[in-house]
């Protein structure tokens, strides 16, 4: 007699849950010791009911076909010297940014997903957290394998892992991540799974993969769309997680509610700096910041909440703060950047009239009015041998550690400065949304390590800049600096010369 | 609670109490309407410096590469201390007038309407 | 207010196929292009059917196999071993 073939959902059943058992030994709370601090509820754990059934087996197989053809890809890309085909030099400090601020971020997210595999109570998401740990690990390693080849000619990649614990502006995402897997469980699904791998997920994807697309780079467009197949069950699983936390019970709601508006703020912050590197760094651009959050926020995120909105959830509390800033925020971050290039393991330069012409029709409300003249005294200042570097410290948010350089929602002209009083400090927050968040947990945010008051601690190398960029790791004249000047330029322009001929030279000369 | 946390009573340290700071205190200042700066700038100050040396040094010498700063007169500013108005005394140390660790100062230089960054 | 669902799949081979066999199986989807990508959208449930991707790409294809294709979804999924559904509940 032929044994009756097991379905799909059957054999996941028996797979994953036959495996599990009830604990005799231990009390199931010392077994999970972290599943009720966070005030969330789950009366029955066995109502989970998993979005993909993907069991071992089937994983392998699929991820190491994935592996295949993205290394045949790295392999063709190192071979045929990729990195000629790109538009231009200068869209590699996008791959810095990426290499030094999303790569570590990956391998942070590896190493929680694996604490939550064993640490959640419930069998089937466990098996979903130790999967992701694996996908995520398979993302730090595919994009480090990629950048390598980057690496063997462009500057600021060199040691990107040392750069990410030390430099200012990439306490952003280290903080970001620091703050998200120091928190609970549950907190860590909301934040993560939810929040940023899906409700903001393609703010981060569709500026660094179409802009590689449009910028010639095959690579980064591979490891990013080999990735994205593992985003799509990561965020499957952050929908589902949050839904069956509200559906659990009607306590849980508020709670999840409280890190709704938290991590959407967050995570729009961190996401300021992918917004300036896609309307700034790319050099064939695909849409602007604005635009891409008209779409990919405003509008998707409709279809979302209304969705939730059955559970008692509403929006995040200061999405329409998000949405007054679009015309401002990523002209802000640029002169964040600008100001602090000598700093920096990555380039910024003088904005061309073609680029400010394209800035001035995706941002009519603002860029000629406030932005186009502060860019055109910079040009100036350059080529009078004066190109301006900021040589104070910024003020930094205590939460976000972005440089408080954003701006009252409704008056560009007036920096948004918000402080509040804990145990006998001062604490400055950069908006009403890092404000609330300080606020509801000080003695979390009292603890972070803000890189300039690290500096004027001395624990940063010296009390000198030179002794800090060294510090850093950072390569004086080669890392840091203006675009014009850089050795990478004298190294574009000479393969340029062999590629394309001399009228695609950028023939700015140097200003330091 | 001020942390949702495991155990009861958490309380962790404060990487920036004054202490750290090796007789300093943290400053901040920033020139308003001119956001060519993107931000207030951060300075670890002895409470002892006499605010003639913060206006005229210190600040001076932040701002000083600014093409507009040539024809300021910080004599005539106006300024703000941690939110209130606030009339500096030139001889008289910081730290006697009320700037404290992490305190923030703005100043004006520029007439009402000309507050373009 | 849209209640889409959506899928995104790398423009190859395969994706090529099982965007077809959606497009057949699903009225009203819309199909939009962008590099190297298939944008599909439609309201509320989208189902992708084994048998109508196989019989495009000329061999015996697995749901599962959707895995190798996308790039990015939004609603909720079932699995069976026959078809893969996207919907809002």
């Amino acid at each position: 007699m032929n044994a009756k073939k097991l379905t799909l959902k059957q054999k996941y059943i028996q797979s994953t849950r036959g495996l599990d058992w009830e604990y005799s030994y231990h009390s199931k709370e010392e077994i999970f010791p972290y599943a009720e601090y966070e005030g969330i509820k789950i009366h029955d754990w066995d109502a989970w009911e998993d979005p993909f059934k993907l069991t071992m087996d089937s994983y392998w197989r699929f991820q190491a076909e994935k592996e295949r053809k993205l290394y045949a890809v790295i392999d063709s890309v190192a071979q045929n010297s990729g990195q000629l085909g790109v538009t231009d030099a200068r869209y590699f400090n996008a791959v810095k940014l990426f290499i030094q601020g999303v790569t570590p971020l990956e391998y942070q997210a590896h190493r929680h997903f694996a604490h939550l595999a064993r640490h959640l109570p419930g069998a089937g998401l466990r098996v979903a957290a130790q999967m992701q740990s694996i996908d995520e690990l398979r993302h730090a390693q595919t994009q480090i394998h990629t950048i390598s080849h980057y690496n063997k000619f462009f500057d600021g990649m060199h040691d990107f892992a040392h750069m990410h614990d030390r430099l200012w502006y990439l306490s952003v995402p280290k903080s970001f991540f620091d703050d998200a897997t120091s928190a609970g469980p549950f907190e860590f699904m909301t934040a993560i799974s939810f929040a940023f791998e899906y409700v903001l997920t393609n703010l981060l994807f569709v500026p660094f993969m179409s802009g590689a697309a449009f910028n010639g780079d095959l690579a980064t467009v591979t490891f990013g769309f080999s990735a994205q197949s593992d985003e799509s069950r990561h965020m499957t699983l952050g929908l589902e997680a949050v839904r069956f936390m509200l559906e659990q019970d009607e306590a849980n709601v508020p709670i999840v509610q409280r890190w709704l508006d938290k991590w959407f703020w967050r995570g729009y912050r961190l996401l300021s700096l992918v917004g300036m590197m896609m309307d700034y760094m790319l050099p064939k651009k695909i849409m602007s910041w604005a635009e891409a959050w008209e779409m990919y926020y405003e509008e998707a995120g409709g279809a979302l909440f209304a969705d939730l909105a059955r559970y008692g959830i509403r929006e995040p509390k200061y999405a329409g703060v998000a949405k007054a800033e679009k015309d401002h925020l990523t002209h802000q971050v640029w002169t964040v950047f600008y100001n602090y290039t000598h700093a920096a393991a990555l380039h910024t330069w003088d904005i061309d009239d073609q680029h400010m012409d394209w800035l001035s029709e995706k941002y009519p409300n603002s860029f000629d009015r406030i932005y186009r003249p502060r860019y055109l005294a910079w040009r100036k200042q350059a080529a009078e041998g004066k190109r301006f570097y900021n040589n104070g410290l910024p003020q930094l948010c205590q939460v976000c550690q972005i440089p408080m350089a954003f701006t009252e929602p409704g008056d560009p002209s007036t920096v948004s400065f918000r402080v509040s009083e804990y145990a006998g400090d001062k604490f400055h927050t950069c908006s009403d949304g890092c404000k609330d968040i300080f606020d509801y947990e000080p003695e979390k945010y009292v603890q972070a390590w803000l890189p300039v008051h690290q500096i004027f601690q001395g624990n940063c190398g010296g009390a000198t800049i030179p002794e800090v960029l060294d510090w850093y790791h950072l390569k004086e004249g080669v890392d840091n600096l203006d675009y014009a000047g850089s050795p990478e330029q004298a190294m574009w322009n000479n393969w340029m010369v062999g590629r394309r001929g001399s009228d695609n030279l950028d023939t700015k000369t140097a200003a330091k | 609670m001020a942390v949702t946390s495991i155990q009861p009573n958490y309380s962790g340290p404060f990487r920036d109490r004054v202490e750290n700071f090796h007789g300093n205190q943290l400053v901040y200042v920033h020139w308003e309407g001119h956001l060519n700066f993107c931000s207030a700038i951060a300075l670890a100050l002895p409470p002892e410096m006499p605010f003639r040396t913060l206006a005229e040094e210190v600040i001076a010498g932040l701002y000083g590469s600014d093409p507009q700063w040539a024809s300021v007169d910080l004599s005539r500013a106006r300024w703000m201390l941690d939110g209130v108005d606030w009339n500096p005394v030139p001889e008289r140390p910081i730290g006697e007038q009320q700037v404290g660790h992490k305190s923030l100062i703005r100043f004006w230089t520029d007439p009402v309407e000309n507050t373009r960054g | 207010m849209s209640r889409d669902v959506s899928i995104t799949l790398q423009n190859t081979q395969e994706g090529a196929a099982i965007t077809e066999a959606i497009l057949a199986d699903n009225e009203g989807a819309v199909r939009r292009d962008f590099p190297a990508m298939i944008k599909i959208d439609r309201a509320s449930r989208l189902v992708i059917k084994a048998s109508s991707v196989s019989d495009r790409l000329g061999r015996q294809w697995d749901p599962q196999e959707v895995h190798l294709s996308l790039i990015s979804l939004s609603g909720s999924i079932d699995e069976d071993d026959d078809s893969l559904t996207l919907f809002w509940r």
